[in-house]
């Protein structure tokens, strides 16, 4: 198969979607690939490095006419995309909602898209999140251009010549982009802060060395899922009253909030620049989408009081080299999962491939059922009342849940956790079948002597409800089990299924020589043994689980 | 008493009985929850005990304390390694149990039971054809953890067809129990039981001993069913529910374990795992790596790990065979005194039981922070320094993702082989137990480290200690 990288064309893009050390790899998964002339430039890989990888170099027009595949890193120009061939695949970022005219043009191409943005942020899809590798390039870069325009050291100093305060950061909204911002800010010696609407990233900003703000009302923002909800006016009061007593304090404010597919919401007003002292530093990380400040200027520097306000959107191409090669790496991944040149194969029933599918076969697909978190969903309830207080993360990042469980490998896993949902349908359809079969066992097998049996029936369907119900009850329980205690759990649900030893207790009264009360009798003694056996062994092995 | 009060033990004992497994999802909240199942089971009993009109209370209580005192000895002798034997045989227990209940239930005095009797016998059937399965079932899985039958699946030919005509003739015996007057129906309810039992023991036998998580867990949602199906005959719904949990849990458990060696249920219940190799087999041996296997002496081993930054332990059943965990224990220690980063990786399917390593280097005292599922770790291997395979195989097989011709193709592994240097420790040359044979030991960065798991890992860490 030939797989085609061409340049990008969007003015100050500077990124390609192949290295030539991407390449190598390309070329080990089976692919012909082919480079346009000079479309490494930006990220300084000259076309005899992609020649040295072993890559053919062509012109534009053969590597968009006659590839099977094509990598991109934005989304292509409508002119670009006609050129396309006729059924071919494109993967690339596409962000269908800001681009419906290009959505057309590729379906008119008969062809497959796959787009990076909707690759489902799951635990097996991170090699491939193209988002969140692109978060961490963009929060390391924002706090490099703000130490740029920022008129001292970020490290306290104490020298002969006298004492430089260490620079106060305020970072708002602690997903992948501003978590790395902390790291590096922290990195670079500064006192950082930070703010999200979610309790539950408290730890992982304070792991990273900040501090985590909090309003004094207590509210909490996770909207489930890991994604932040709208907040009540109240919270919004107090966060704007928070924002004003920090602006008062900090040299360096870094916003990265952001809605998808809507402007970003204003979270720092004028009077806020206005509080701030001469020679701050803003970052808006949220710039492309209008800014979370609002004196922001899309790809400017702009001045206000002495305040400098930086709406810069281009940090991947500021970092180009690293940015291509991450971005590279995580196509590989995608590659690989899509079996590679050799068994090359669109598998709509792998979950992570059916949710980055935008086009199939040249018809769009609905959006995927939603596996875990899905970028998408949180923009709905959000949309609704822009004057939402929902810190996310910047523009390349979308929200960043689920994210962070790298860089804090040490929690504990929930292997099953995502499973609820995704595998209750086939287990709906057993139960379904189970009761068609019960109903049709009722009404037809048990029809003579009605009297007796109507009370009969009547009580069999009670105990089945409580069966069905208490069957629901287990399966959303078990989930949530992690691994490392599946042996304890299997001990304790054999000491509870035990729970037999009532059966025997039933059986065993009247006559104590009838062969009902010496059965229940040895029904008794061996259910005690499992239970008795089974609890004990289980608080054996629990009180070994240490941290 | 009244039943009044009984239903509300009842429903107290069932919500214990939930809030114990939820109590399960976290190594915090554990202990507490065991602790909930053990007052909801001492609930339910008590309550039964005063509530329902019983008149035996001598026999009663002589086989509460005799099976509490036996099951506590089992409880306190039993070694962490042997636990997939003494969970099997519990299960087994259970299943002897519910039989035992619905011959009872059969020959007792037909009072409590509202209904038909029709419906009644069903429910009986239903209950001892489950129980008998679980029961020798379960007798088999532990005979073939304990080693004293063969882990390799016992393939007869024509084994669907067998089994298809077990459930056959069962369906038909149970048919005349159910038309049987009076207490006449004794015998097909025998010969049925006997069919069934025959039935359990087949399907085990023909499971292969890689697969013996699945079957445990397999087992355990059975004792569950089992028990559900008691409840139903007995007009108990404290028993349904439970018997639903625990029927449930065991399904999920199966589930899980099947999703992680990306094989579907069927397939381990009649697929006979590493018995027919497919037809590309013999290709595939041809196209075997070509290459020698090195060995490594324990001097290198130490002197590696000493120099590494990152070590990775990847355990499997051989570390629990030879109860080696303690002395991996102490290595990490020393290891991570002098500043290593020591971490280890779990497979799901790795060991007899679900989460069987993790109990076993809980048991030595390992940190359960620095013990990592499959997927948290898979992507750290290109950055470790040295690999410790320790009595695992078939988790570690390349094969499994390059070779499309091996029966575990497609299961997802440890990637150890990515790593700067991998350590296998194992008794022997062999092949792992699924029969496959394993190109990791091709690899160039990998290296034997033979001999018995446990051994090794002592003078391992003599040699460490004695810089």
């Amino acid at each position: 198969m030939r797989l085609g990288v061409p340049k990008e064309v969007f003015p100050g893009e500077r990124r390609v979607a192949a290295t030539p050390e991407s390449v190598s790899k390309l070329r080990d998964l089976g692919f012909t690939v082919v480079v346009e002339h000079d479309a490494g430039l930006g990220a300084s890989f000259d076309d005899a490095a992609y020649r040295a990888a072993g890559a053919e170099i062509a012109d534009a027009a053969t590597v968009w006419g006659q590839s099977d595949v094509v990598i991109k890193v934005r989304p292509p120009t409508l002119t670009e995309a006609d050129a396309l061939r006729e059924g071919a695949t494109l993967i690339s970022f596409i962000w269908k909602v800001a681009n419906p005219e290009l959505v057309e043009r590729l379906v008119a191409r008969k062809g497959n898209v796959l787009a990076m943005e909707m690759i489902p942020r799951t635990t097996r899809a991170q090699k491939m999140d193209a988002l969140s590798s692109t978060a961490n390039l963009v929060g390391y870069r924002a706090v490099v251009e703000a130490a740029a325009h920022y008129g001292s050291f970020f490290t306290q100093q104490i020298t002969a010549a006298g004492k430089v305060p260490p620079a106060k950061v305020l970072i708002i909204g602690a997903g992948v982009a501003g978590l790395a911002c902390i790291g590096t800010a922290r990195g670079l010696g500064a006192v950082v802060r930070a703010f999200d609407t979610r309790p539950a990233v408290r730890e992982q900003v304070q792991s990273m060395g900040a501090e985590f703000l909090e309003v004094t009302l207590q509210e909490d923002g996770d909207g489930g899922g890991g994604y932040a909800k709208e907040m009540s006016p109240a919270f919004i009061e107090a966060e704007m009253a928070l924002f004003a007593a920090q602006a008062k304090e900090v040299d360096i404010v870094i916003t990265t909030a952001l809605i998808p597919n809507k402007p970003a919401p204003k979270l720092w007003p004028k009077t806020h620049v206005e509080l701030m002292k001469p020679g701050s530093v803003i970052i808006d990380l949220a710039a492309e989408q209008g800014g979370n400040c609002e004196l922001t200027v899309k790809d400017e520097v702009v001045v206000h009081n002495g305040v400098k306000i930086v709406g810069y959107t281009d940090y991947p191409s500021r970092l180009s080299g690293t940015a291509s090669k991450l971005y590279g790496m995580n196509l590989v991944h995608l590659l690989t999962d899509l079996g590679g040149a050799t068994r090359w194969n669109i598998n709509q029933e792998d979950e992570i491939l059916r949710g980055a599918s935008l086009i199939h076969k040249g018809e769009v697909l609905p959006p995927a059922p939603a596996i875990n978190p899905s970028p998408a969903k949180p923009a709905a309830p959000a949309a609704a009342k822009p004057a939402t207080a929902a810190p996310a993360a910047p523009p390349a990042a979308a929200p960043a849940p689920s994210a962070p469980s790298k860089s804090h490998g040490g929690h504990g896993g929930h292997g099953g956790h995502g499973g609820a949902s995704g595998e209750a349908s086939p287990a709906m359809k057993w139960v379904g079948i189970f009761l068609l079969a019960a109903w049709l066992g009722l009404r037809f097998g048990v029809t003579p002597d009605a009297g007796a049996n109507h009370a009969g029936t009547a009580a069999f369907l009670q105990h089945l409800t409580v069966f069905v119900l208490a069957c629901f009850v287990g399966w959303q329980v078990v989930w949530n089990v992690t691994p490392a205690l599946h042996t304890p759990l299997m001990s304790v649900t054999n000491a509870i299924s035990g729970i037999i030893l009532l059966g025997g207790m039933l059986q065993a009264k009247g006559d104590p020589l009838s062969a009902a009360t010496l059965l229940g009798t040895i029904a008794i003694l061996l259910a005690t043994i499992n239970i008795a056996g089974g609890f004990l062994v289980t608080q054996r092995m629990l009180k070994m689980f240490r941290k | 008493m009244n039943a009044a009060l009984l239903t509300v033990a009842y429903i107290v004992s069932s919500t214990l009985f939930i809030l114990s497994l939820r109590g399960l999802s976290s190594q915090e909240t554990a202990r507490r929850g065991n602790l909930y199942g053990i007052i909801g089971m001492a609930t339910a009993v008590v309550a039964t005990t005063l509530c329902a009109d019983l008149d035996a209370y001598a026999s009663l209580i002589g086989a509460l304390v005799i099976g509490a005192g036996i099951g506590a000895v089992m409880a306190a002798r039993v070694a962490m390694t042997a636990m997939p034997e003494l969970v099997a045989l519990l299960h087994s227990f259970v299943g002897a149990a519910a039989v035992i209940v619905g011959f009872a239930s059969y020959l007792g005095p037909d009072d409590g039971h509202v209904g038909s009797r029709t419906v009644l016998l069903i429910e009986i059937l239903v209950d001892v054809f489950i129980g008998a399965i679980t029961f020798t079932g379960s007798v088999i899985a532990f005979l073939k953890l304990r080693g004293s039958v063969s882990g390799k699946p016992l393939l007869l030919p024509a084994r669907h067809a067998l089994n298809l005509a077990m459930v056959i003739a069962s369906i038909v015996f149970g048919v005349m129990f159910v038309q049987a007057e009076g207490h006449t129906g004794l015998t097909p309810l025998l010969v049925m039981t006997a069919i069934a039992g025959v039935l359990g023991v087949h399907l085990v036998v023909a499971i292969g001993g890689a697969d013996m998580p699945v079957v445990v867990s397999m087992l355990n949602s059975y004792s569950g069913w089992t028990a559900s199906a008691a409840g139903f005959m007995l007009s108990n719904d404290l028993l349904i529910v439970v018997g639903a949990l625990v029927g449930s849990s065991g399904a999920i458990l199966s589930y899980i374990m099947c999703r992680a060696m990306n094989r579907s249920i069927w397939n381990v219940i009649f697929g006979g795992f590493g018995a027919d190799p497919p037809p590309g087999a013999a290709k595939a041996a041809a196209a075997q790596p070509v290459g020698d296997v090195k060995e490594v002496s324990l001097d290198q081993t130490a002197e590696a790990l000493r120099a590494a930054k990152e070590v990775i332990f990847v355990p499997g059943y051989g570390m629990a065979v030879a109860r080696a965990q303690h002395a991996v224990q102490q290595i990490t220690e020393i290891l991570r005194k002098q500043g290593t980063n020591v971490r280890f990786a779990i497979h799901p399917v790795a060991g007899r039981l679900p989460g069987h390593m993790n109990v076993l280097l809980a048991e030595a005292a390992v940190p359960y922070d620095i013990v990592l599922e499959m997927d948290e770790i898979n992507d750290d291997f290109p950055r470790t320094d040295v690999v410790m395979v320790v009595g695992a195989n078939d988790i570690v097989n390349p094969g499994a993702q390059t070779d499309a011709s091996s029966p575990i193709y497609g299961m997802p592994v440890l990637e150890v082989w990515k790593s700067k240097q991998v350590v296998i420790l194992k008794r022997s040359r062999g092949a792992g137990y699924a029969g496959v044979d394993n190109p990791l030991f091709y690899e160039p960065n990998a290296a034997m480290l033979l001999g018995d798991a446990k051994k090794t890992m002592d003078s391992l860490l003599g040699k460490l200690r004695g810089e």
